[in-house]
């Protein structure tokens, strides 16, 4: 059975008529269009659909629908205000020439702005203790080193 | 005048023992909830002394209703987030949670990777992944894992160690708790609690009427 769900994603007020136990990752990709968070495993295992609900990281193949009731959600497309703007961890990212095949990249960039916000000065036990994306292409080097400029730059900045 | 004081005695005792023990009030029915189960009379000695007056044979039954307890304490879907460190676990070998997900600073896990990342109010249909309401670690201090049967006993029963619980609130939390109740309902692919629930809610009555004791050294 359909019902309506109410939320806000990337800003903007929207509403699904969709069924309860879908995954918020159903309804980003299929219902809303973007396209930028990614179906890796559906099990919550790598990561790949990773977003933000209420500032929270979240893996949305997880995430029955019912729960964004009144939430407030953020995609990779809503990470900057636009492309002009770029977000700490974007611009880190191209900096670094991180992505090879990147399909679970922008999974990886959710979790690191994430972790930016709660380590201001990250190492690489931080991240590697609380980031638990997997990327099949063994760019983890170079994710940690934009990791580490994001939150350079995010201080810079502020 | 004897006889009187004989039969003043004999009052005296039947009322000392009625106050002090449920079962001469009220046997205790396998539907009852624990609530209607527990005597008001006894209701304050339990709750400032933990236990309550009782003689070996109803200790001897609240012990080996407490090993049943302890069975369910200790099956996986209980205990696996009751650790004594700082990891949940997961399955029934009981292996480190994956993604290195830890207690934090709220028991639900953190900085970064929170419960709520992963875990709702009920198992996903789609991932497979379990839940529950405030699904997240049992305090440190409730923590059993890698403890004898001893440890657990006094860390259960302690209010200092158990969330200044009484052993009726204890009763109430393991037969109504949604979150307990989980281990019966534990989704696709994992065991419940291999004790079945009405059993396990017997014995709490049993344990809990029978004085609530826990095993000695």
């Amino acid at each position: 059975m359909k019902s309506k769900i109410n939320f806000t994603i990337n800003g903007k007020q929207t509403s699904v008529e969709v069924n309860l136990e879908m995954p918020l990752l159903w309804v980003i990709r299929d219902e809303l269009n973007l396209k930028g968070t990614k179906f890796g495993c559906g099990r919550a295992m790598c990561g790949a659909c990773s977003v933000h609900v209420d500032g929270e990281l979240v893996r949305s193949c997880s995430f029955a629908i019912k729960r964004a009731q009144g939430k407030s959600i953020t995609t990779i497309e809503g990470l900057s205000e636009s492309e002009e703007n770029l977000h700490p961890i974007q611009q880190a990212w191209i900096d670094e020439n991180v992505l090879q095949c990147g399909y679970c990249q922008t999974g990886f960039m959710m979790a690191g702005a994430k972790l930016i916000e709660e380590f201001s000065d990250p190492t690489d036990e931080d991240i590697k203790a609380n980031i638990s994306n997997i990327c099949r292409c063994g760019t983890h080097p170079r994710i940690i080193s934009a990791i580490k400029r994001a939150a350079s730059l995010k201080k810079s900045n502020s | 005048m004897k006889a009187f004081s004989l039969l003043f005695m004999g009052f005296l005792t039947f009322f000392v023992i009625s106050a002090s023990n449920p079962k001469l009030d009220k046997a205790p029915s396998f539907n009852d909830s624990i609530d209607q189960l527990r005597p008001e009379s006894s209701s304050e000695a339990r709750n400032t002394a933990g236990l309550f007056p009782t003689n070996e044979e109803e200790k001897n039954k609240s012990l080996l209703a407490f090993d049943v307890i302890l069975k369910v304490l200790k099956d996986p879907r209980c205990i696996n987030c009751h650790p004594t460190d700082d990891r949940p676990r997961q399955g029934d070998d009981q292996h480190l949670h994956l993604f290195n997900v830890r207690r934090g600073k709220t028991n639900q896990g953190g900085p970064i990777q929170f419960c709520s990342g992963c875990h709702g109010d009920d198992n996903n249909v789609y991932s497979g992944v379990p839940g529950a309401p405030h699904w997240g670690l049992a305090p440190k201090s409730m923590g059993w894992l890698g403890l004898s049967d001893y440890e657990i006993g006094q860390k259960f029963i302690s209010k200092s160690s158990n969330g200044q619980r009484s052993p009726e609130a204890l009763a109430k939390h393991m037969t109504e708790d949604a979150l307990v109740l989980w281990g019966w309902n534990p989704g696709e692919n994992r065991k419940p609690v291999q004790v079945p629930f009405e059993e396990f809610k017997k014995a709490v009555a049993d344990w809990l009427d029978n004085g609530a004791h826990v095993p000695s050294k």
